[in-house]
């Protein structure tokens, strides 16, 4: 077997030093009744051509993204990934490294770590951001009971603008908590009253921005309100993209800045793994979940990097922590890192208008679609559709499939138990798109609907 | 002392590398766009970005050569032997990357229509498929991102369970003092309280002080097992079958799994929910620190709480469940745990280790790993101070009263293993014995590795003894790009971000 070294004269020497008479001698801890005498019925091992013929064919049963003329985001975003990044990532001492625990033998790691936390920090105009959460739906529920943790309060607002899996996933984790939720109801147009709903028991209001419908919203409003009643406002970011054409939320007031940093680097991975990206002011940075990099000097006065702050964590405060968050998404973190550093200023700001002009042109390229609205006029990369009082997008959706087109999310997909929602599609551009794809959609959305 | 003699401050092969914010020049791309249209600011709100965001502008070669230097600061498995306790750093098979890079099976995106992705879950539904047949449990939750998210989705589930049977006055959880920091910590999201069970002698659970704190207010008990000292709990089914007496379930971390896949199956244990470390016991890359992924098995009782989404099989293939109403079982999800469906990306790699190694396979891997264990611990027993007899598992615990006397620490011990090329094993984990040395070779390293940090280390254990050395190994590691660090000025006065002006 190609991954295990030994010999059976290896074992048997070692058993031999071990002073045991077989392999099975060495389980005699397991009591009797649970020990298997031989492997389990389930297939035997392959070899790599084998193995890969069976992935192949997997592989073969899907329409891939790169594959058809493809209008999904909803929280997840296709952008072309240099070639670079694919590539350094898949050097050993990055992908086979542990935690970097040891930090003498894990500069490699901390470095980029800290710069990561740096971009993040300078992406959404916060102070301090952390070396990663898991994906940016349990960044959101982190915020959420961090926000709690800073004001002692118990009432956490979420906007109908929050994706819904972020709000599904915050409204799991603070079930058992103690803190309630107020949620809002789904907000394709824009018009929910937030400020409204603010008041002495808020611990927290969590906006995304642009919205899960895709709407661009000045926060500032909003910040000044929680801020009077003492609560914090936490933004959520789905496009990393965004931040190189759109007021960042630490300008417009944030306390908290999650979000979900897949775009950059990672491609899409039928969802995850993700990124989640957690930024905040100094003052709470002792509140923070998970891990950090800082800076620091070694023995010969030198700058080098440590893991810091550590008494937040599970494995110093226990059942104390700040999270029980461990393992989290440092290879991700990685690839978002080398991604943003070959765009730099220039490049991010650059494709993130393209991202933009190419949802502009696929808005402007469907008003030729009879029947069709476009729902709100600002946007970044991807916006709602109201396909038409009869009409059913999700039904649409699978038509344009059958024509080899990936054409959006249906809003139904999120929200069954919301009927006025089943003709709103979502629809995303990117970089991605040529101009060819925007017509093939426009042309089979008129034979569609 | 290793001193600095170039005029560069580099040293050869190690070479100083500036942060990526002391690099740039304005104007530089490393990515070839071309020129957007003007932005017409009314389809922004007003809120086109005013102030620059900071970020350096460098090119290609720069940033390539920026991050393999970078790499060659860092130790991985791909370096050398990496006996990390309770970390299980084993060979990344390179198959299961080529695997996880299949266009067919990653440009996809997970709220395609389902008919247009059905291979990606036949990869869920077929590895959910293996994680039952190995442990015999009847149902897995797939979606938990890392072992400390499958702990706490476990418990969830447990919670759901109690709460649904009117047993919501169950708020305790019993585990044992030396359990990971993430277990009180994930019982504490659940809004459970900890209460910490003593060790024996033996290095493992005090069964009768177990018993003596169950009651109808026990949630759930969580136990390794193998537990962190290295050791199989003997006595685990009567725990269990106390735990269910009392009406409490059986949480067992799976962080061990690795030592008993193919020769144990969880559910004859008695086991209720569990999480599997993909990233350990199936050899997906740690990547630094993550990703990782938690699929938790679950029992009969616990299946119908299990969290969405999740794979079924109907008539048109195979479906995923995305929402409660829409699914025609008994089910009682909990709730969602993160967003989309699972780690998907870990999920292809840990099959394409799992087909790769087979029932066959993955039985002998399991068996190589105890075997390598109790070599380390057979041909150091003499040397080093073992903490309890053996066999053990996977692992092997060391305590630091070989060291009595020498002004030599854990810590000390383990830097000096750096310089001779090894990365340390754990130190100071578990808490149950003193300054412990947690050693985890895994199945993928050869006899002639062992035998080489055999050597090592019995030379470092005699130099230790002497008791003149201390300085020496307090001075360690010296051949490192960085000599160790100053944590304390790091946590006094933290920098955790580059600014503008600032250099080290």
């Amino acid at each position: 077997m190609r991954y295990l070294p030994h010999t059976d004269s290896d074992r048997r020497a070692m058993l031999a030093a071990i002073g045991a008479k077989d392999a099975d001698a060495l389980f005699r801890d397991v009591p009797e009744s649970a020990r298997l005498d031989q492997p389990l019925d389930l297939p035997r091992h392959q070899s790599e051509m084998e193995v890969e013929r069976a992935f192949a064919r997997m592989a073969g049963k899907n329409l891939s993204a790169g594959c058809a003329p493809f209008f999904i985001g909803a929280g997840l975003y296709r952008h072309h990934v240099p070639a670079a990044v694919d590539q350094l990532l898949t050097r050993g001492e990055f992908l086979t490294s542990y935690t970097p625990y040891q930090p003498e033998v894990s500069q490699g790691t901390l470095q980029y770590l800290f710069e990561f936390q740096t971009q993040v920090a300078l992406l959404t105009g916060m102070e301090v951001a952390n070396a990663s959460m898991y994906d940016g739906a349990t960044a959101c529920a982190e915020a959420a009971v961090m926000a709690a943790r800073v004001t002692k309060r118990s009432k956490v607002i979420l906007s109908g603008s929050l994706h819904p899996h972020y709000r599904e996933t915050t409204e799991t984790v603070l079930k058992y908590t103690g803190l309630e939720c107020d949620t809002l109801a789904p907000d394709p147009l824009a018009m929910e009253d937030l400020i409204g709903r603010i008041d002495s028991r808020t611990a927290c209001v969590i906006v995304q921005n642009p919205g899960f419908f895709g709407g661009i919203k000045d926060l500032r409003p909003l910040a000044d309100e929680c801020h009077a009643e003492g609560a914090l406002l936490v933004v959520a970011v789905a496009d990393p993209v965004s931040f190189g054409l759109i007021e960042p939320p630490g300008a417009m007031g944030a306390d908290i800045v999650i979000g979900e940093g897949q775009s950059l680097g990672m491609g899409l991975q039928f969802g995850g793994p993700g990124l989640g990206l957690f930024a905040t002011r100094d003052k709470y940075v002792r509140q923070m979940p998970g891990r950090l990099a800082g800076q620091t000097v070694d023995a010969d006065g030198k700058r080098g990097f440590v893991l810091t702050l550590s008494t937040r964590e599970q494995h110093i405060r226990r059942e104390k922590a700040t999270s029980n968050i461990c393992t989290n998404s440092g290879l991700c973190a990685l690839a978002f890192t080398m991604h943003l550093t070959l765009l730099g200023e220039t490049g991010l700001t650059r494709l993130a208008e393209l991202n933009h002009a190419r949802a502009v042109q696929l808005e402007t390229k469907l008003r030729r679609v009879k029947g069709l609205r476009v729902l709100g006029n600002a946007y970044f990369n991807e916006f709602a559709v109201y396909l038409g009082d009869d009409q059913d997008a999700a039904a649409v959706v699978d038509a344009l499939a059958d024509r080899g087109i990936l054409g959006g999310v249906p809003a139904s997909r999120f929200y069954p138990e919301w009927p006025e929602l089943r003709p709103i599609l979502l629809l995303a551009a990117t970089e991605t798109n040529t101009e060819a794809d925007l017509d093939a959609l426009v042309a089979a959305l008129n034979e569609v609907l | 002392m290793a001193e600095t003699t170039t005029f560069s401050g580099n040293r050869a092969l190690q070479i100083e590398e500036p942060l990526i914010f002391e690099l740039g020049s304005p104007g530089r791309l490393g990515i070839d766009l071309p020129e957007p249209p003007p932005v017409d600011e009314d389809r922004l709100a007003g809120l086109r970005r005013k102030a620059p965001i900071g970020l350096p502008d460098l090119s290609e070669p720069q940033v390539v050569r920026h991050y393999t230097r970078l790499s060659q600061k860092n130790y991985g498995i791909d370096s050398g032997f990496y006996p990390l306790g309770s970390c299980t750093m084993k060979h990344n098979p390179r198959l299961s990357e080529k695997m996880a890079r299949l266009p067919g099976l990653v440009d996809l995106h997970p709220f395609q229509p389902q008919k247009t992705v059905q291979g990606a879950l036949e990869v869920i539904d077929t590895l959910a498929g293996w994680l039952k047949g190995l442990t015999g449990m009847p149902a897995v939750a797939m979606s938990p991102a890392a072992g400390a998210h499958g702990e706490w989705c476990g418990l969830m589930a447990i919670r759901a369970y109690h709460d649904d049977h009117g047993q919501n006055q169950r708020r305790r959880v019993l585990v044992p003092e030396s359990a990971h920091g993430t277990n009180p910590a994930s019982a504490a999201m659940c809004g459970y309280s900890v209460d910490p069970v003593p060790a024996t002698e033996r290095g493992r659970v005090d069964v009768a002080a177990l018993k003596a704190k169950l009651g109808d207010d026990v949630a759930c008990i969580m136990v390794t097992n193998p537990n962190t000292c290295g050791l199989f709990e003997d006595e685990i089914l009567e725990i269990a079958r106390a735990t269910h007496e009392a009406g409490a379930f059986f949480y067992c971390d799976g962080a061990n799994y690795n030592a008993i896949v193919g020769r144990v199956r969880v559910a004859d244990l008695g086991v209720d929910a569990m999480h599997i470390n993909l990233h350990k016991t199936f050899s997906t890359p740690h990547g630094g620190g993550g990703p990782g992924a938690g699929p938790t098995v679950l029992s009969e009782k616990l299946a119908p709480y299990a969290p969405l989404p999740f794979v079924v099989h109907d008539a048109d293939g195979l479906k995923l469940v995305e929402h409660a109403p829409q699914f025609q079982g008994e089910g009682k999800p909990f709730g969602r745990v993160k967003g989309y469906h699972g780690q998907f990306g870990v999920f292809i790699r840990a099959l394409a280790y799992i087909l790769s190694m087979g029932a066959d396979g993955l039985r002998q891997a399991s068996t190589d790993a105890v075997l390598n264990a109790n070599y380390l611990l057979a041909r150091l027993g003499d040397t080093l101070t073992p903490s309890f007899d053996g066999p053990c598992m996977h692992e092997c615990l060391f305590d630091d009263r070989f060291l009595k006397d020498s002004g030599v620490t854990t810590l000390d011990f383990a830097k000096a293993l750096i310089d001779e090329g090894f990365h340390p094993m754990t130190m100071y984990f578990p808490l149950v014995v003193h300054g412990a040395l947690l050693m985890e070779p895994t199945e993928t390293e050869s006899k002639e590795t062992l035998d080489g940090y055999i050597a090592v280390v019995q030379a470092l254990a005699a130099k230790a003894k002497t008791g003149s050395a201390a300085e020496d190994f307090k001075a360690a590691p010296k051949y490192t790009p960085r000599r160790r660090l100053d944590e304390t000025l790091a946590a006094r006065t933290p920098v955790l971000r580059w600014k503008p002006g600032s250099n080290g």
